[in-house]
């Protein structure tokens, strides 16, 4: 019998300490791509989210009978299934936010959260840990999304939520929207400061 | 009975029925939200139909609208006969690919904007960087003044190609036109401080867009050429009326 999981642990862990992105480094690729607006952002990261909770309890349920040797293809048909169905189901009921993020959705299937939290969680644990533990990542990269988006909308393009901040006397006055802020490069040079700002508060993840 | 999981058969039949389990549930989601994804394009298409004319809509109004202020549908061929009367149907993006320009349908929106007269609206379909560009163009009846234009892309860079489908962009081409001095010439897309070959009209690119703006110009000629000889019809039609 395995040790006694603590699901509060397995929640809360990757929201701050463990957190997919800032933490173990995953998941860079799509935290580049789709940050440039809060919306995208938000819809990925829900998107995320249902998928990662959702296949880690299907691969969790089934891996007791997944032959060893195919473990990875199976994880990855059970993800690639669900990829499609939400992308089909946004397609369906919120069209406007599936043209934006396009081929991005698509693209969760190569998020290597997911494959990570599969292999390294759902296939050793029960069902419902393996919910929390998809539920909690998949926060803890939507936390982190947002974050980045935040700022790259605020300070690229002004708005938030599409709606304007910076009011117009400002740029009347000379003030001009950083245009770097939406290309991909910025999107890491934020990542990198929410990581300087995260471990100079937990100095146990320093190395 | 212990079965053997690591044996090549239990591997072979498990995938198997992975397979036909998932392709049943892929199967079913596609056909049962079919209908509705449908819908949903079709009223993004009238939504960008009617941008060309400066109508904004909603989901709420777009089918309304588009009733309403869309008078008819005509497909027409290169000589400008009237060959078809259901525009909506035709895929822009496969007409423009035949090179044969003798060959392709060619959809016209006709709008009836009541004071402001009647608008034909003529989609076009192009290359940008990353994909598909694509937009629509607001001809006023004498054929050549553009009322207004449309774009939109698939997958340009935000902040830079991505750029053509603000207003800043395709409003530059309200009030440009297609004939001068009799001869049919699309607007073109250029950079600052370069100069056109023919004199025809033009609109600033997008900076940091180039080749964005270049598929811009290059779809405007190569959609919107075939027109000419119904554009000519329906400019000689307008002042006779």
């Amino acid at each position: 019998m395995a040790e006694k999981i603590n699901y509060k642990k397995v929640f809360l862990n990757p929201l701050s300490k463990d957190n997919p992105v800032i933490v173990q480094i995953l998941g860079i690729c799509s935290a580049l791509a789709v940050t440039a607006q809060l919306e995208p952002a938000m819809v990925m990261g829900l998107s995320v989210i249902a998928i990662l909770a959702f296949s880690n309890v299907i691969i969790s349920v089934i891996r007791k009978t997944i032959p060893a040797n195919v473990r990875i293809i199976v994880q990855l048909v059970v993800v690639a299934a669900l990829v499609v169905v939400v992308n089909q189901l946004l397609l369906a009921y919120a069209y406007d936010v599936s043209k934006e993020l396009s081929v991005f959705i698509g693209l969760i299937i190569t998020n290597c959260i997911l494959m990570g939290r599969l292999e390294a969680f759902a296939m050793s644990n029960k069902p419902w840990p393996s919910f929390l533990d998809g539920i909690g990542n998949g926060i803890g990269y939507t936390i982190i999304l947002i974050i980045v988006a935040f700022f790259r909308e605020l300070f690229g393009s002004g708005t938030l939520f599409g709606c304007q901040i910076v009011p117009q006397s400002w740029y009347d006055a000379g003030y001009v929207n950083n245009g770097l802020m939406i290309l991909p490069p910025m999107a890491l040079i934020v990542v990198a400061c929410v990581i300087w700002v995260h471990r100079s508060y937990h100095k146990e993840l320093n190395e | 009975m212990k079965i053997n999981r690591q044996s090549n058969i239990y591997t072979l039949v498990y995938i198997i029925i992975i397979v036909v389990i998932v392709g049943t549930v892929l199967a079913v989601t596609s056909m049962s939200l079919k209908d509705k994804q449908e819908v949903n394009a079709d009223a993004d298409k009238m939504k960008q139909i009617l941008a060309s004319v400066h109508v904004v809509t909603d989901d709420t109004n777009v089918h309304e609208k588009y009733n309403e202020l869309i008078v008819s549908t005509p497909v027409v061929d290169y000589q400008g006969n009237v060959i078809g009367e259901d525009a909506f149907e035709i895929d822009v993006q496969k007409e423009s690919k035949i090179k044969d320009i003798t060959q392709r349908k060619l959809p016209v929106y006709v709008c009836n904007l009541g004071v402001k007269g009647v608008k034909y609206i003529l989609p076009v379909y192009g290359n940008g960087l990353w994909g598909p560009i694509w937009g629509y163009i607001a001809v006023d009846s004498d054929g050549s003044n553009i009322y207004g234009a449309f774009f939109a892309h698939q997958g340009e860079t935000p902040g830079l190609g991505a750029e053509i489908e603000k207003p800043a962009f395709s409003n530059q081409f309200d009030g440009k036109q297609l004939f001068k001095n009799g001869r049919f010439l699309p607007v073109a897309v250029i950079k600052k401080g370069q100069k056109v070959t023919n004199g025809e009209d033009y609109v600033d690119a997008v900076s940091g867009g180039t080749i964005t703006s270049k598929g811009v110009s290059a779809m405007l000629d190569d959609c919107l050429k075939p027109y000419e000889a119904y554009l000519e019809r329906i400019a000689v039609e307008s002042q006779n009326s």
